[in-house]
């Protein structure tokens, strides 16, 4: 075991790939100094100009340029900052990365890999702090991952960079800097696997990425008032572990469902219904949903407090799916 | 030839107030950062003072301009007041935007200060809707986009100058070239040199200017503002000058040498700006002081107010995001 941050993991799983296959290129803008958050910190010296490509800030080419490559014998990984930036390349992302491979008949695959930090970190206001996993997992032909701690960190991304498909990777900015163990060698973490965070039996909370930490944190709490919850990270939500997710829902028959990015229209609200329409009979409680309140996210704490969920919303929502309330 | 020849003493000594109020603005915004006192982070404006300054000085308060995330400098030449930009960045209810946006979303529509923008060139397809507007309307209005040399090379600058000039709409497309986009040179991602030979593919004016000489950047903001005005369509100004500090307050800097830093610091646009205006015997020492020290008792102002505000109430948090609550 290695203890690293996620922008460490981000470098070592990038400078695995990048050694074992020359393919791997990176594109992004301010690339050369290690990206907006150093995720990419030492790749130009070890691999040079030719694969650590600085970009200019034109999010559409980024993402053209790395679909071009990608389809003719390139594995490019494109970095944009904020996934806000990503708005900016959406046809690219959507009519071309999503579409080509089908589209096509099936002559080419894409395999790329958009790397992007999304979520609320202190007061980023509107632009700077969306999540919108909901938005790429809406489209067929497009896998989404998001971690929540550095050794999936560096499996998952070293996973999307092997994979065929294009692979949206998406690492939450409040966790970014957070240190964890990350297991020696080229540890790799198969995309669509969920893990169990924890054992419980009296109901299961359903999350990905930031949420995961919020939800470790409310479990202690509910364990304190004598309610033990199991604790699933999905990891990936395209491909989706739906077999892990249903097998706890079995035992548990209470489920809540939890992330960061606006509840409304949200990726929560498919696992609820696949929930719902695969282990109806096996609900005693109909399923909460914990998200983002449907506004912009604020720049003032007190009003980004108010629109952002964290810990004390997952206690109430088990406590709603407890009957308790 | 004198340099302040087609300004009236007034205007030139209205010029350096506005640079000395951003400047000391940004000054304290950058203390009371790394105090902790504000959220979130802030790019400031200092360097590029003559720029906003002088620009801002050939528009009508009913003209429009679209900003960036370095937006503060732009706002307060627009003719917001210091209290409410600074209570914005507190977070305050008292904010020009209630707390809602903070320093990268700094706006003020009442004089048509459309707002600072965190999405690079976001603002100017923008500008060119408002001009588009402001024709349809009558109303003879001209719009000032903003943007960076980082701003140039996404497409919608391309998209909003191929539009602005096919329509001959009132826009002058300003591109304040501090030289850097984040930690990235420009010389690594733009394909020319002098940024303003980019109109020529749109068939209009493109000129490069000396953007920390208050003179200039004056001079030629009246004349691409009066030819927008007259219906002659857009300019691109492509003003040099230089950030002197960080991208944003806390950036290490590694990209740039201090050597590098220092000597463009010696063309400090302000203390330009005094001299020529001491040369010309527009201003006296004791003048130039005033005017700093009546500065940094409206930015101790602003201060209070912001701090002395109340922070927005949680339960307001989803109001606004339609006309109605809904
Ligand atoms: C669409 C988009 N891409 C990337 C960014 C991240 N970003 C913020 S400021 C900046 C550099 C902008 O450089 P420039 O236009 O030269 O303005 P300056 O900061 O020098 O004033 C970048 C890349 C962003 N805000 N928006
Ligand atoms: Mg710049």
């Amino acid at each position: 075991m290695r203890r690293m941050s996620f922008g460490q993991a981000t470098v070592d799983a990038m400078r695995s790939a990048m050694r074992e296959d020359d393919r791997v290129v990176v594109l992004g803008e301010d690339i050369s100094w290690g990206g907006n958050f150093g995720q990419f910190r030492g790749l130009l010296d070890e691999f040079g100009p030719d694969r650590v490509i600085d970009m200019p800030i034109s999010e559409a080419i980024i993402m053209a340029v790395t679909v071009g490559a990608a389809v003719t014998g390139l594995r490019p990984v494109a970095s944009m900052s904020f996934v806000e930036f990503t708005l900016g390349a959406m046809d690219e992302i959507v009519n071309q990365a999503a579409k080509f491979r089908y589209m096509f008949g099936g002559q080419v695959s894409v395999p790329l890999v958009l790397r992007a930090s999304d979520g609320v970190l202190r007061s980023s206001a509107g632009q700077h702090s969306s999540s919108l996993e909901g938005l790429f997992t809406h489209l067929p032909g497009l896998k989404v991952v998001a971690p929540s701690n550095p050794a999936d960190a560096r499996g998952l991304l070293r996973a999307a960079i092997a994979d065929d498909d294009p692979v949206v990777y998406l690492e939450n900015k409040r966790i970014t800097a957070k240190r964890g163990p990350v297991p020696a060698g080229d540890h790799v973490v198969p995309l669509g696997s969920a893990a169990v965070r924890r054992e419980g039996s009296d109901l299961t909370i359903v999350t990905y990425s930031v949420m995961t930490l919020h939800a470790e944190k409310a479990c202690s709490s509910l364990a304190e008032m004598g309610i033990e919850a199991e604790l699933i990270d999905l990891r990936s939500l395209v491909p989706l572990d739906l077999d892990t997710v249903l097998s706890s829902v079995a035992r548990t028959g209470r489920v809540v469902v939890a992330h960061e990015a606006w509840e409304f229209g949200g990726f929560g609200a498919e696992v609820v219904s696949a929930i719902t329409g695969q282990a109806f009979d096996r609900l005693r409680a109909a399923p909460v949903r914990v998200g983002a309140a449907q506004a912009p996210i604020p720049f003032s704490p007190p009003l980004e407090r108010a629109v952002v969920p964290g810990s004390d919303e997952l206690v109430a929502a088990a406590r709603e799916v407890m009957g308790l309330t | 030839m004198s340099l302040t020849e087609n300004m009236s003493p007034g205007l030139a000594l209205g010029i350096h107030r506005t640079m000395v109020r951003i400047r000391v603005f940004e000054s304290r915004v950058e203390e009371l950062f790394k105090a902790g006192k504000l959220p979130g982070f802030v790019h400031t404006y200092i360097g590029q003072e003559a720029i906003a300054a002088g620009v801002c000085a050939a528009l009508d308060r009913n003209d429009y301009i679209t900003s960036t995330h370095r937006g503060h400098g732009h706002a307060i030449a627009k003719g917001m007041e210091l209290g409410p930009i600074m209570a914005e960045l507190y977070g305050k209810a008292t904010g020009a935007c209630r707390g809602r946006g903070g320093s990268m979303h700094v706006a003020d529509f009442s004089v048509g200060m459309l707002g600072a923008n965190g999405i690079v060139a976001g603002g100017l397809g923008i500008a060119a809707g408002a001009a588009l507007s402001a024709r349809y309307r009558g109303t003879h209005q001209v719009a000032v986009g903003f943007f960076g040399d980082g701003g140039i090379n996404k497409g919608t600058f391309h998209e909003a100058l191929n539009f602005a000039a096919t329509h001959r709409l009132g826009v002058v497309f300003v591109c304040e070239n501090n030289q850097y986009a984040q930690f990235t040179s420009r010389l690594r991602t733009t394909s020319v040199e002098d940024l303003s030979v980019r109109a020529s593919a749109y068939g209009i004016p493109g000129i490069t200017v000396d953007g920390n000489d208050a003179a200039a950047t004056y001079r030629e903001a009246l004349e691409a503002v009066g030819r927008a005005r007259d219906g002659g369509g857009p300019t691109l100004l492509n003003m040099e000058t230089y950030r002197f500090g960080g991208h944003y307050v806390g950036d290490a800097e590694v990209y740039r040498a201090s050597a590098e830093v220092e000597a463009r610091r010696q063309a400090d646009p302000i203390l330009r700006w005094e001299r020529t205006l001491t040369d010309e015997a527009l201003m006296t020492a004791g003048l130039g002081e005033a005017v700093w020290a009546e500065a940094a008792d409206e930015v101790s102002a602003a201060v209070r107010f912001a701090e002395e505000s109340p922070h927005p109430d949680g339960g307001t948090a989803l109001e606004n995001v339609f006309t109605q609550v809904c």
